[in-house]
């Protein structure tokens, strides 16, 4: 503590980073209005839908590449806002950096599942 | 992790009640946090009871009164006493405000005062503002120019250009908007906080600065600048009525225009 305040405050300089975070985040949060409500509606829409039903409606294409564009807005802004949290509120170094290192883990994981699960019941006969 | 509690040694204990009304039929309670580093002791609440007929209409008028008249060691700053030099700043009835502009009728029920909130407490409601200072100093808070200045006049500026810096220059670094940002209470170490972004923005918006990509270079960073969650505490708080959070969104503003 013996570190003049400037010297602590100027610190290890500018990361000139954050910019493209910050408006991916907007972005996302953006696309993802009209996805979650064509998301909700649809699952309403399918209440009481038989397997079949089901399956045809997510083969139509257009389905098909919505479903995919809200799984990766969806996870790809989990990501990012989850970062900010635990950056904001997590100080110790190495915590904060496996929950960043399991946070990607996570979230790209649960966003390549989603999409292959899509996938696999579009393109499947 | 970020601290949400105090440490053992910072806990508030109840402390002692002073009356000094003398039976008043106008009386009003004020509930002082205070706090002696040398006596080793917890901070304490202290209670004054003042007649208010024979006091000013101000906290800081109060908190004189009760230096002057009942308790000499109470330790707080002030200078100008009309909302001007930034002294006063303190926690009055749950906000950040300056004590000399602060009306006690407003206040209903007892006044409850506490130092600026999240800081390092010098003695009693006289914080430690190095950090911020610091922040302050690091924005580079001067005008920076590559054009020589002119032997014979000063650098020009049109009213139009001057209009920008309006809501900007009034700030006099009080600390009120960032001790309530909750973003600053937990990154103050990091995080430049809505003061520090609004003075660094006076200096972006001022048309004679040629230095503007190096500010924003010097901004530009996932704390420093981007703790800002927009969450307006500090526009609700400013005593001053300025508008940090509007300020922090224009160089948000700016970083995109360049980026993209
Ligand atoms: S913006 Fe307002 S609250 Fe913040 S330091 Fe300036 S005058 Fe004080
Ligand atoms: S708008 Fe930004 S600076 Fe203002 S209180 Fe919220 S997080 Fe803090
Ligand atoms: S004493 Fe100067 S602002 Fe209150």
């Amino acid at each position: 503590m013996l570190r003049p305040p400037i010297a602590r405050v100027r610190g290890l300089g500018s990361a000139k980073d954050g910019v493209r975070q910050w408006w991916a985040q907007r972005v996302t949060a953006v696309a993802l209005v009209p996805l979650t409500l064509w998301f909700i509606a649809s699952v309403l829409s399918m209440v009481g839908a038989d397997y079949a039903g089901v399956v045809a409606w997510i083969q139509s294409p257009s389905v098909t590449v919505l479903f995919i564009l809200f799984f990766l807005a969806l996870f790809y802004h989990a990501q990012l806002g989850m970062q900010v949290i635990i950056e904001d509120y997590i100080h110790t170094e190495w915590l904060k950096f496996t929950s960043l290192i399991v946070l990607s883990f996570t979230t790209i994981f649960l966003g390549i599942v989603c999409t292959f699960a899509v996938l696999k019941v579009s393109l499947g006969s | 992790m970020a601290e949400f509690t105090l440490p053992a040694n910072s806990k508030v204990r109840k402390g002692k009640t002073f009356d000094a009304t003398a039976d008043s039929a106008n009386k009003k309670r004020f509930v002082i946090y205070r706090y002696d580093p040398d006596s080793g002791a917890n901070p304490r609440l202290d209670t004054y009871e003042l007649d208010m007929d024979r006091c000013g209409p101000m906290v800081l008028d109060a908190l004189i009164k009760i230096k002057n008249e009942v308790d000499a060691s109470l330790t707080f700053r002030r200078s100008c006493r009309e909302g001007i030099c930034g002294s006063c700043a303190m926690n009055i009835d749950g906000t950040n405000t300056l004590a000399c502009i602060k009306a006690i009728e407003d206040i209903p029920g007892e006044v409850k005062v506490y130092p600026l909130p999240h800081l390092p407490v010098v003695k009693d409601l006289v914080s430690d503002l190095a950090n911020f200072f610091a922040q302050y100093a690091s924005v580079e808070p001067w005008l920076k120019t590559e054009t020589p200045a002119s032997r014979d006049r000063e650098r020009l500026q049109s009213k139009e250009e001057r209009t920008k810096l309006d809501g900007l220059y009034e700030c006099i670094l009080c600390a009120c908007c960032s001790t309530g940002c909750p973003s600053y209470w937990w990154n103050s170490d990091r995080y430049l906080g809505p003061a520090t972004l609004l003075q660094a923005y006076r200096w972006i918006a001022d048309s004679r600065d040629e230095h503007t990509g190096e500010r924003l270079d010097n901004l530009e960073d996932p704390f420093r600048l981007y703790r800002c969650h927009t969450i307006m505490n500090c526009t609700n708080t400013c005593p001053k009525g300025l508008n940090p959070a509007k300020a922090i969104a224009e160089i948000k503003k700016l970083l995109i225009t360049r980026a993209t």
